[in-house]
């Protein structure tokens, strides 16, 4: 036989077929809804696994050789950075609370998106997403521990991220983006595809990796902007895949939209209460701003997103119906969240602290509508406060929404002088929200939400307590005992940043590094 | 000789993260591999019950008849986080590449006897949908598994395993055509020699117990399916053909030996926690042990006919060596 006559040159796209698709088989031995057990409880219909297009034709040899091209360029940035001090170079040392707030509620998020495209990896029943989404969960293994590493050397130097695992597990405000990925995982294959992979990496990417990378870089942080920059390839085949994905659920069956639909709906209003926090970051915590949380919004979700959602029409999706709200929302929520965390200072694993008169100008001319009305009277009581020696610190225990965790602060959207309470009865109990979103998607799922795990709720019930703590005890302060099982150290992790001994240390140590006294 | 250069000396507030001091018992300097692993997964205080098997916690101990005091006694021997996973891997992966050039350049695979190349065809096409066998197994075991100390192993297993899977395939339309991994598929589905294994990684596919899924597939199966075919096999066509199909297999010999480190030393773990454990993964060895020798021997009978019978004495016993290291006396 005469072997080269008879080679045929295959295509990229068929010898990717070849590689990947070949690989699977109907199993008979077992049955194949055994082998499969998740992907039909759900109501979505998959006629011909087929049809899915492959995204991105990428086999693991070549995988592993961009990836370890990218490692090596990021590790060698990293090692430079700490050996040169390079966290010395960042504006000042207010911008580090927003790595804070990243690694203690973020970069633990990556993790779980690596074990909920671990899972979603295996159990989808086609070859093609399966290989899509195992290569999404290596990745965000990638993710977390690159931002970890990244993040390393600012923990040896600052305070408030020393025990960021512990932290994730139990303090009040890391249960907001917690809950929200524990509720993805929780729930079924596509809908966690519709939530992680299509909501979050896609059509809300932008407002939460763009503004914490933009502010890594226009603050001097070096250590990560690399890691968001060695990542940003990664989030591209991320945002690929979440599209491909409900377009396939869109196109192997009509019955599937309204199923879809509802998801959208609740992920996109799940995921913009989470960014409350971005907002804040964005407006309040970064010493050399990118944009305001409204221009972001507007930018990234109503002109993108709105293109998107343009695109997306042709098989009957909408808008998501909280965007009209939100529209609204947009001039108000970094303003209410920021107050919110001044307030609860104490409690909290990062500084707070009033903006300067720089900045409130700043945000009166971003925000002309809302922030001398509302807000700027409110900041600057604060801040005679502060001057007078009283440093306003909340003490009480706020009520928390039952769906999206966040204590109810936010206002009713045509009334921002009145706070938006919502319930609903379940079982003889009654439930508490924030807002109609949040009502709504608990209503659709009372048995699941019923369940979380309300921080505000544990305290009162006594959980959260170090195991020998005796609360009947004379002069028990159970706000310290709550701190003391967080592992939040009282006056260096929490208050303001003025005083606190990350604004001391950085100042000395600039002082080392710029001058000969 | 040694250059002083100089930095500006700050005196850091602390070494580590503390749940990483906490494991290290003190406040020191800890590792890439360290930072990136340990307790990395949450432990407590779950939102929700998955919807998809409410009877668990997202992440539960109570999925595996293994029982550990402390599920970060498991330690991966190679320290692979993901930098340096992916950089081991792309060194794995350059000289695969270079040697599948090689033989590409050079027209090797045309060199081969007739006869042989088919016998090679023959036996290894089928052995992809083994390792995407494999590939979803190890999937499962990240999936349901706990700590991130033996789950992320496991991802990185799993996706070793589907480059192995691509490997072969590779090495299938290089000897042959398309049509020839679906011969091979064809083969898996009905040939009378693969029925047994066939049946064996599908039963492998619906187990609910993880570590059990680990004793059969990373430890039993490719225990004695890589020796076979990767050294075994690999000789008898090396002696007949040259280094040819040696070199387009290089990675799965060299992966193995590799593998096999981490295995041996998470088998070792489980083992020395408990006389419970032991005993466990002993029954477990024993039962998937006696299958998988049931399912490789007909395609040992096909390659070294006569010389089976030897052969698969030979990986036994090679086998039950590594099970006794390990502490595991499972192999009667």
């Amino acid at each position: 036989m005469d072997m080269k006559a008879s080679k045929k040159k295959l295509g990229l796209k068929e010898r990717y077929a070849h590689l990947t698709r070949g690989l699977d088989w109907e199993t008979s031995y077992q049955k194949m809804d055994d082998v499969f057990p998740f992907d039909k409880f759900e109501g979505i219909k998959i006629h011909d696994w087929d049809k899915w297009e492959d995204p991105f034709r990428l086999t693991m040899d070549a995988y592993w050789k961009y990836q370890a091209e990218k490692e090596r360029k990021l590790y060698a940035i990293i090692d430079a950075f700490q050996q040169n001090n390079g966290h010395l170079g960042i504006t000042d040392a207010r911008y580090v609370n927003a790595l804070k707030l990243f690694i203690t509620g973020i970069s633990p998020l990556e993790y779980m998106a690596h074990r909920g495209f671990t899972h979603v990896g295996r159990h989808f029943r086609g070859v093609g997403p399966r290989v899509a989404c195992q290569m999404q969960a290596i990745d965000e293994i990638r993710h977390s521990q690159t931002q970890i590493h990244s993040m390393s050397n600012y923990n040896r130097h600052y305070n408030g991220m020393h025990d960021f695992k512990n932290m994730i597990e139990k303090v009040w405000y890391l249960s907001v983006p917690r809950s929200f990925f524990d509720d993805a995982v929780t729930a079924g294959p596509f809908e966690f595809m519709i939530a992680i992979g299509f909501s979050f990496e896609y059509v809300l990417t932008n407002l939460l990796f763009v503004p914490f990378i933009s502010g890594a870089a226009f603050n001097g942080d070096m250590g990560a902007t690399t890691f968001g920059f060695s990542a940003q390839s990664d989030e591209a085949r991320h945002m690929t895949l979440g599209l491909e994905c409900i377009k396939f659920m869109l196109e192997q069956d009509p019955d599937n939209l309204p199923i879809v639909q509802k998801w959208i709906d609740k992920w996109t209003w799940r995921g913009v209460r989470v960014l409350s926090l971005v907002g804040m970051m964005m407006d309040y915590m970064l010493p050399k701003r990118v944009m305001s949380w409204q221009e972001a919004w507007e930018i990234y979700f109503e002109q993108n997103g709105g293109a998107l959602f343009k695109d997306l029409a042709r098989y009957g999706i909408t808008i998501p119906k909280c965007v009209e709200q939100v529209t609204k929302d947009k001039e108000h929520i970094s303003h209410q969240v920021w107050s919110t965390f001044y307030q609860y200072g104490g409690v909290a694993a990062f500084h707070t602290w009033m903006p300067s008169d720089e900045e409130m100008d700043w945000l009166s001319a971003k925000y002309p509508n809302t922030f001398d009305k509302y807000y700027r009277p409110r900041f600057t009581y604060w801040r005679e406060q502060e001057a007078q020696g009283k440093r306003f610190y909340n003490n009480s225990l706020p009520m928390l929404c039952q769906t999206c965790q966040i204590p109810l602060v936010f206002t009713e959207p045509d009334d921002p002088t009145k706070i938006a309470y919502r319930e609903s009865d379940y079982q003889g109990e009654k439930y508490h929200f924030c807002s109609d979103g949040c009502k709504e998607i608990f209503d659709n799922e009372p048995e699941k939400y019923v369940q979380a795990w309300l921080p505000v709720h544990q305290i009162y019930q006594g959980h959260c307590f170090k195991p020998d703590v005796d609360p009947t005890a004379p002069g028990f302060d159970p706000l310290a005992a709550v701190l003391d099982w967080y592992n939040l150290v009282d006056g260096q992790d929490n208050k303001d940043f003025n005083g606190s001994e990350d604004q001391r240390n950085f100042a000395a140590w600039r002082g080392m590094a710029t001058r000969n006294d | 000789m040694q250059m002083d250069l100089r930095t500006v000396a700050i005196k850091p507030l602390r070494q580590t993260f503390d749940h990483v001091a906490r494991r290290l018992g003190a406040d020191k300097p800890a590792s890439r591999y360290q930072e990136g692993t340990l307790d990395l997964q949450m432990e407590t205080n779950f939102h929700y019950r998955p919807l998809w098997a409410p009877e668990f916690e997202i992440f539960d101990k109570r999925r595996t008849a293994i029982v550990m005091a402390d599920w970060y006694a498991f330690k991966d021997p190679r320290q692979f986080y993901y930098g340096t996973y992916t950089l081991a891997r792309a060194k794995l992966q350059e000289t695969a590449e270079g040697d599948f050039q090689f033989v590409e350049e050079r027209g090797l695979a045309e060199l081969l006897p007739d006869e042989l190349r088919q016998l090679a065809m023959e036996m290894l096409l089928p052995l992809r949908h083994v390792a995407w066998g494999s590939n979803m197994n190890n999937c499962t075991m990240s999936d349901y598994g706990y700590g991130t100390a033996i789950t992320q192993p496991c991802l990185y297993q799993a996706m070793d395993q589907l480059g192995i899977a691509q490997y072969i395939s590779r090495l299938g339309l290089l000897l042959g055509e398309p049509e020839d991994l679906d011969a091979a598929k064809a083969a898996w589905l009905q040939a009378p020699e693969w029925q047994g294994l066939r049946r064996y990684v599908e039963d492998t596919l619906v187990l609910q117990d993880w570590f059990e899924l680990f004793v059969a597939q990373n430890l039993v199966l490719d225990g004695l399916l890589y020796p076979l075919v990767y050294e075994h096999f690999d000789r008898f066509l090396a002696c007949r053909g040259g280094p040819t199909l040696s070199m387009l297999t290089r990675f799965q010999n060299e992966w193995f030996a590799e593998s096999s480190r981490w295995v041996d030393s998470c088998i070792k773990v489980a083992a020395g926690e408990s006389a419970a454990n032991r005993e466990r993964l002993e029954a477990w060895c024993g039962h998937w042990l006696e299958r998988a020798q049931e399912a490789l021997t007909p395609l040992a009978a096909r390659v070294f006919t006569d010389g089976a019978g030897e052969v698969m004495a030979e990986i036994l016993e090679q086998f039950r060596q590594r099970l006794t290291k390990a502490g595991v006396g499972g192999g009667q």
